[in-house]
Formats: C-alpha cells, sequence, structure tokens
C-alpha cells in the first residue's frame, strides 16, 4: 500500500497520493492555488510563476514540485499574493491588453486571476511592444499582442494535436510563438478543432465568428472569481 | 535555393547521421558554410532528422551566433562588457565603424563584414578584445582596430590577423592564438606540474565506491558557482536508476568577467580530460561530454589533439590502463548563449534544443541528458578531482578555509595593475587578493560577476569562500573613478539579453529593472520608484524559474544594501503633481506639433 502523504497548506491539513504535485493535491481538496500556464491535461510547465508557494522557506511552483510528507505550505499570504500580482502586472505591461474591446474578456484567464488578486490596473510602467496580428487562417486569429508565452498552444499542439503547429522562437524579451510556416498560420494544417486553439487562456488564439456572442452575465467569471469551483468543492 | 546548397545541407545532416539531438553541430555546420541558415534550409533540415521547420527555426534563433539572415563572411564581434569600456572599447568601435563604413549590426555592402557587440568573450584581462570570426584579437587600441580593419579589407583572412602569438599552449600550432594566459599567480592545485596518468591509475585501482569516498572525504565542492559537494553530486548519479549515465564537462564560462577555465583549457587539458574519466569510472559512465563555449572555439583543436594523445596512451577509449574500463569524450560547441551555462539548459542544448532551462525535480542526476544520469561537473571542479585522487583527500583538504576546502582559481580584471588569474586558497581576504593584483585604491569589487555582489570597501576583510564572499571566478575592479550606476545599467542590460525568456518574472522583470534603474541614471527618479525597484527585484529573485532570474536582481539589490546613497542621490521630489520620470513635454510633442505651438501649461 503507498504510503499516505500529508501536506499543510496555510493551516490547512491536505491529504495527497504519491506523485501528485502541490497543485493537484491542493485541488483536489478543494484549496486553490492561482495558475496561468498550468492546464490539464498538458505536461507542467513552469513558465507564468504565478503558483509559486513557499515551500518549506523555499519558493517553488506548485504545479512542478511533487507533494511531499510533512511540506509546510505558504499559499495565501500577503507576500504570496504581493509577488502573484507583481507577476501578473508583468504579464499585462509586456503585452497590448485592451480589455474593453477583447473578445475574450469576461472569459479570460488572464483578467479573471487579475480580478481575483484585486488588481484593476497595473502598477508597473507599460511596455507598449509592437506585435503582430495573424489573420491569414480562415477560422482563427492569431493576436500576438495578448500574447502571455504560456506555451499552452505549443504543448496541445504537441503532445495532444500530434501536428507541432506552434513553437517559440527568439529569446529574452524577444521570443514569441511561432508558426510552423514561412509566413502564417494560413500555411499550416492548424484547424479551429485543434486542442491548441480552445487551450488559449487568452485572446492570443480566437476562433473568427465567434466574438461576443456571449452575453455579458453569462461568460465564465461574471459572478465568480476564477478558481471558485474549485473552491466550491471543499465547501460541498 | 541552388541544387548546390540543398545537397550541402543533406550533406551536412548526414555527416551527423540524421540525428536531431546533433541540432547544435547541424547548424554550426550550416551556418559556417552559407553564412545563415536560410529559409530552405530549415525544412531540409526539418526533413532530414525527422522534426518540424519551426522546432529547428526555435533552436537557430535561440542562439546568438546562428542567424536567419545573411552575414557577412567575417564577423566582427566586439565584446561590449563594462572591463571592455573601461579599457576604451568605444574609441577601438568607433574606428571599425568608420572604417567599415557600417553600425553594430550591419554587413557592408559587398556581404564581406558585418559589425556586432557581443557579451563577455572571457578576455576581460586583455580589453578590449574581439572576435573576429573564430580568431581572438586582443588588448584592441585604435591602431590596433585600424590594422585589422586594413587586414580584412585587403585579404579578408582573419588568421592572418594574429602577429605576435601569445605564451605557453596559446603558441601551439593548433592554437596559434594572439592570447595572453596572465597566469599571474599558479598554486599547489590546479596549476601545480601534470603527470597525465597518475591520478586515473589510482582511481582504476580504487572501486568506484571507494573514488568516490575519497572525493567527499575531499569535502570538494562544485566552483561552477552553486558549490554543490562534488562527491555527493557522484553519489546520486551512480545511485541513480539507469545503465547509460554521462558525465559532462561545464566549460561554458560565461559570467561576464571570469576566464579562469579559458587557462586551464589551455595549460592543463590532460590534467582536465583526467578528471573526467575518473569522473566517468565513479558514476559509472562510459562517455563523457565537453560543453565548450562558442566564444573558446579557437581552443576546439587543440582540445581534440589532446584526446587523440590520450587515446593513443591508453588514457582514453577502450580498456584504459588495461583495467577494462571503457571511456571517451566528444566535445560539444555552444553557440553564444549564456544561459546555457546553466546546466539544465546546458543539458538542452547537448540535446539539440534551445537553451532551455528544464523543471526540476527530476535533477540531472536522476535524468538528464536524454533521460539519463547525468553529473555537469565545472572545469576546475574537475581538475580538483585528479588531484585529490592524484595526492588524497587530506593533502587537498589542507588547503582553504573550514566550510570551503581547496583552491580558488580568480579571474581579476579591471582597475588593477596586474590583472590574470590567481589561485589562491579559499580563506584568502579580498582586501589580500586586492594587494596581490596591484588595486588597494579600489572603490568597489565585483565578487562573482553581475549575478555576485559588489562589495564595498568596508568589506574588503571578508573572505573568498563558499559562505561569504562567494565567486566561480570573477573578481571585477573599480576603481574611485568609475560611476557604479552605469556599471549596475550595463549588468542589468546583460541579462535583459541573456534571458532565455521562458518565465515570466525574468524575462519581463529584467527589462522592468533595467528601465527602472535608468530612471535614477538619468535623474528622474523618485521615492516611488525607489519602493518599485525594490518590489520587482523581490519578485524576479523570488520567482524566478532558475538561477539566472533568481540572482539577475543582484546588482540592483547589491546597490541597495551597500551603496544606498547612490541611489538617494538621485532621488527628485515630484513637482506640481508630476512624477519626475513622467516627461509631460514629450507626452504632449505630437499634439503640440499638430497644433504648431506648446502647451501654455507645461
Ligand atoms: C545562468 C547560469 C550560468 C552558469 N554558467 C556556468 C558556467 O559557465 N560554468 C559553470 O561551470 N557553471 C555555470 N553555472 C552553474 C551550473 O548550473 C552548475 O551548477 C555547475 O556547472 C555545476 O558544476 P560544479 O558543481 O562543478 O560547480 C551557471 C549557472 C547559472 C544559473
Ligand atoms: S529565470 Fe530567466 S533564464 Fe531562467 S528559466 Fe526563467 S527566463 Fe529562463
Amino acid at each position: 500500500m503507498p504510503k499516505k502523504i500529508a501536506i499543510i497548506i496555510d493551516d490547512n491539513v491536505v491529504e495527497a497520493r504519491p506523485g501528485q504535485t502541490i497543485l493537484q493535491a491542493a485541488e483536489q481538496a478543494g484549496v486553490y492555488i492561482p495558475r496561468l500556464c498550468w492546464m490539464k491535461p498538458l505536461e507542467p510547465f513552469g513558465g507564468c510563476r504565478l503558483c509559486t508557494v513557499k515551500v518549506n522557506g523555499r519558493y517553488q511552483t506548485a504545479c512542478t514540485q511533487p507533494a511531499a510528507d510533512g511540506q509546510i505550505i505558504e499559499n495565501e499570504t500577503e507576500e504570496i499574493r504581493a509577488f502573484r500580482r507583481s507577476l501578473l502586472d508583468m504579464l499585462f505591461v509586456e503585452g497590448n491588453h485592451y480589455c474593453m474591446f477583447c473578445e475574450k474578456s469576461g472569459d479570460c484567464e488572464l483578467q479573471a486571476q487579475a480580478y481575483r488578486l484585486g488588481i484593476d490596473a497595473p502598477k508597473l510602467p507599460y511596455l507598449f511592444p509592437d506585435r503582430q496580428v495573424d489573420a491569414s487562417h480562415p477560422d482563427i486569429m492569431v493576436d500576438h499582442n495578448r500574447c502571455i508565452l504560456c506555451a499552452r498552444c505549443v504543448r496541445a499542439s504537441q503532445d495532444l494535436d500530434g501536428k507541432n503547429v506552434f513553437q517559440f522562437v527568439g529569446r529574452g524579451a524577444h521570443k514569441r510563438v511561432a508558426v510552423n510556416a514561412e509566413a502564417n498560420l494560413g500555411e499550416t494544417n492548424a484547424s479551429v478543432r485543434d486542442g491548441a486553439i480552445s487551450m488559449c487562456p487568452v485572446g492570443a488564439l480566437i476562433k473568427k465568428g465567434t466574438g461576443y456572442h456571449t452575453p455579458i452575465g453569462q461568460r465564465s467569471y461574471d459572478h465568480t472569481p476564477i478558481g471558485a469551483d474549485i473552491e466550491k468543492k471543499a465547501e460541498g | 535555393m541552388s541544387e548546390i546548397l540543398s545537397s550541402q545541407v543533406r550533406a551536412i545532416c548526414r555527416e551527423y547521421a540524421d540525428d536531431r539531438t546533433r541540432m547544435m553541430d547541424i547548424v554550426r555546420a550550416v551556418q559556417a558554410a552559407l553564412g545563415y541558415v536560410p529559409s530552405e534550409a530549415l525544412d531540409l533540415i526539418a526533413e532530414a532528422v525527422g522534426s518540424h521547420r519551426v522546432e529547428v527555426e526555435s533552436v537557430v534563433s535561440f542562439y546568438a551566433f546562428f542567424s536567419k539572415t545573411p552575414k557577412g563572411k567575417v564577423i566582427v564581434r566586439l565584446c561590449d562588457d563594462i572591463v571592455d569600456e573601461m579599457a576604451g572599447s568605444a574609441a577601438v568601435a568607433e574606428v571599425f565603424k568608420a572604417g567599415l563604413g557600417i553600425d553594430f549590426g550591419q554587413t557592408t555592402p559587398d556581404g564581406a563584414i558585418s559589425l556586432e557587440w557581443t557579451p563577455c568573450i572571457g578576455m576581460c584581462d586583455q580589453a578590449p578584445a574581439a572576435m573576429v570570426n573564430e580568431v581572438i584579437v586582443t588588448s584592441l587600441s585604435t591602431d590596433s582596430a585600424r590594422a585589422i580593419v586594413e587586414g580584412l579589407k585587403t585579404h579578408g583572412d582573419p588568421k592572418r590577423l594574429i602577429r605576435r602569438l601569445g605564451d605557453g599552449n596559446n603558441a601551439h600550432p593548433l592554437i596559434h592564438a594572439a592570447v595572453v594566459n596572465h597566469l599571474r599567480q599558479p598554486g599547489a592545485v590546479i596549476f601545480a606540474g601534470e603527470q597525465p596518468g597518475e591520478a586515473l591509475r589510482k582511481a582504476l585501482s580504487m572501486s568506484p565506491v571507494e573514488v568516490i569516498r575519497e572525493v567527499k572525504a575531499s569535502r570538494l565542492r562544485g566552483r561552477g558557482g552553486a558549490g554543490f559537494p562534488t562527491g555527493m553530486k557522484w553519489a546520486f548519479t551512480r545511485d541513480a536508476e539507469g545503465e547509460d549515465k554521462i558525465i559532462i564537462c561545464n566549460a561554458d564560462e560565461g559570467e561576464p568577467g571570469t576566464f579562469k577555465d579559458r587557462v586551464i583549457l589551455t595549460e592543463r587539458a590532460n590534467l582536465l580530460f583526467e578528471g573526467m574519466a575518473i569522473g566517468g569510472y565513479a558514476i559509472g559512465a562510459a562517455e563523457g561530454l565537453v560543453y565548450l563555449r562558442g566564444e573558446y572555439a579557437y581552443l576546439k583543436p587543440y582540445l581534440e589533439h589532446v584526446l587523440a594523445q590520450r587515446r593513443a596512451s591508453g588514457l582514453l577509449g577502450k580498456d584504459i590502463c588495461g583495467q577494462g574500463f571503457d571511456f571517451d569524450i566528444r566535445i560539444q560547441m555552444g553557440a553564444g548563449a549564456y544561459i546555457c551555462g546553466e546546466e539544465t539548459a546546458l543539458i538542452s542544448s547537448c540535446e539539440g534544443l534551445r537553451g532551455d532551462p528544464k523543471n526540476r525535480p527530476p535533477f540531472p542526476a536522476q535524468k538528464g541528458y536524454l533521460g539519463r544520469p547525468t553529473s555537469v561537473n565545472n572545469v576546475e571542479t574537475l581538475c580538483c578531482v585528479a588531484r585529490v585522487l592524484q595526492h588524497g583527500a587530506g593533502w587537498f583538504a589542507q588547503f582553504g578555509s573550514k566550510g570551503s576546502a581547496g583552491t580558488k582559481l580568480l579571474s581579476v580584471s579591471g582597475d588593477c595593475a596586474s590583472p590574470g588569474v590567481y589561485e589562491f586558497p579559499f580563506g584568502v581576504t579580498l582586501r589580500e587578493v586586492l594587494r596581490a593584483v596591484g588595486a588597494e585604491d579600489a572603490a568597489a569589487v565585483q565578487v562573482g560577476g553581475p549575478s555576485g555582489q559588489l562589495v564595498p570597501p568596508a568589506r574588503f576583510d571578508e573572505i573568498i569562500c563558499y559562505d561569504h564572499l562567494a565567486t566561480g571566478g570573477a573578481v571585477v575592479v573599480f576603481g574611485p573613478q568609475r560611476d557604479l550606476l552605469h556599471v549596475v545599467a550595463k549588468y542589468l542590460e546583460f541579462f535583459v539579453e541573456e534571458s532565455c525568456g521562458f518565465c515570466t518574472p525574468c524575462r519581463v522583470g529584467n527589462v522592468l529593472l533595467k528601465n527602472q534603474h535608468e530612471k535614477f541614471v538619468a535623474g528622474r527618479a523618485d521615492l516611488e520608484d525607489l519602493a518599485q525597484i525594490k518590489e520587482i527585484a523581490q519578485t524576479v529573485k523570488a520567482t524566478s524559474r532558475c538561477g539566472l532570474g533568481q540572482t539577475s536582481p543582484n546588482p540592483v539589490l547589491s546597490l541597495l544594501r551597500d551603496f544606498p546613497q547612490l541611489y538617494e542621490a538621485n532621488i527628485k521630489p515630484a513637482e506640481a503633481g508630476l512624477r519626475p520620470s513622467f516627461d509631460i513635454k514629450g507626452a504632449l510633442k505630437t499634439a503640440s506639433d499638430i497644433i504648431g505651438r506648446e502647451s501654455r501649461i507645461y
């Protein structure tokens, strides 16, 4: 019989199974740890750093760190929340996010995370980068202005769709998502039904002809913050 | 692309068995043959190795020495390190620009010569320095720069630019470099005489577990920066599941101001390979890789020659020393990326991928290169291992301080009389180091490179060791005439350029840190900016994914801790409800231009 693992998250004792990450164990117990690049069933990426927690005094990402017996984990402390607000600020100022007229507004996970952490507007100075829009594909639009480089499309296209339509090129501040073609998405075998397209957490990969279909009030995060479904499990 | 070019690309791929894990070599060879990696080559390579075009593009676009657009036949890369700047690289740059008639980042119209800046090339002791293709030119002056331009224009052959050969093996026909060792203080461990085979034979007469026990007893810790106990790392790798273990020597030496591995590679290559073979024997590996930074390509033919010699004398290859131990070494070239010195990024690069660090766990000792248990060790560490086996753990541990056994190579440069490599026992005070190098009037010393700390005179009596002034080897001296805010600005720029971009805090945070710091340099910062630069620095340090981001705010944190007056002196109080960093005139300029007059209020 596998040994039971018990971890402590902000004074709550949480049980974990061997092989689970801190994020998975927390989620099962109804404790929500904010995240952006992590998404079931993709391999953990560890890039957005939003799920950073303090494990026995050391900063780790909950999506990559295996749960181990006796871990003392800080998740909702003011220190960790401040880091998360900073990280979200960085993602906002790094791109060009015009939430008020973005098709993804209300369903956008970046926006939802910001609201959950009480961000109305970024405190950090905007970088106003020059980024491209690629509307070459008949059914899909790519707006790099809103891309947060979470690699969901990269991983999904490779591991779920088996297509390798997307991959990163460049490094550092010049890093961006590129497509498997000389010029644009229209030249690739991408399909609007690909997991890669629907898994985009923001408005960077948009299905054409679907914008603004959901009335305000019925969008994912209009009434409850992101993560509420997980936290509800704990109450129920 | 012509048929000839495509058959050239296919032949290169074939030379590396169409093996996608050899992508670095394939792309390097294509770049060398064609001067760039054209779009069609991306398709051809992808097809040959069974990958996707965008995956190849991903690799090509990551490394500074690869290019998707045509470059000159000769590329002049002038080192833009702060030490080079202090030694006059700006004037040299002007000569190159004027002489070639192009700016940095450009190529002459005839496609002959490109001019670029490049981060520290490991020649701070003979700055200003530059790479001309793989040829290193050092101690540049405006006169020598003019001669280089003339030479390139007349014969175009970088090799013919070398006039006087350097000392020691730099003059070996296979190195043939103008580089000088500047080995100012050889010590008892690394730079004592060489007896190829002695340490290895001793190791092979012991069991691998005994070898590891000996290394543990010596209390040797890694010399590459992190300071992990080497014996323990080997024990983990040995005990990990998987038969096909591998040892990798980290010869990426990218931390600005570090050049001690360069001198080891030049003068003690045998000792290094001996240490690698001992490591291979200890962990149970039959294969070793040396990851050599692209800037040190000029050393590769010589290193290959030493490897061949060792094979010929039974110290490498099959049945080493007749003891039934098989072990061989291959050299893997890098291509201009500081992050590839980070051990998991280095492994990615060896696998033919972008130099992105990997998530831990699993650690390299468990699952590293191609999923195999891997030990990554620094050049100097492996040399120490050879000495430990040669003379015994007790002999080794007699040098140094309590927590830091042995000696440490320091690469000293900047404002000092005798820049170069010094071998000191751990525990030496910074003040003693400064006396030895002729820099007693130092106003600040960067210990450990940009990712280390800027030490003020009040702390010069602290000792060099893992627990106080830790360093992978870099010691850069700044005299009283230097502007430390400018020094920090250069370091922040370096991290912006070298971040791999994988994680948010390092990719974005370093740009913000640099911009925020510039406000202080320009005297446009207020108290809120001070709070903000602290907050960004703390977030980047705490939440970054690898050592690069975790240490990149150190220049700022160092200033805040030891030179707070420098920031404070540049703070301007907010006036009339406007933050000093906000340029209202600039913001109104477009509108002013349209209406044809300036704002009456501002
Ligand atoms: C950004 C970065 C760059 C590094 N560069 C080097 C390097 O050039 N050489 C090196 O030996 N270690 C470097 N390291 C440390 C390596 O990750 C690793 O700890 C080391 O190679 C292990 O060898 P050691 O235990 O012998 O020191 C670097 C680390 C980071 C985070
Ligand atoms: S800290 Fe920087 S270099 Fe390291 S993974 Fe993150 S972006 Fe890459």
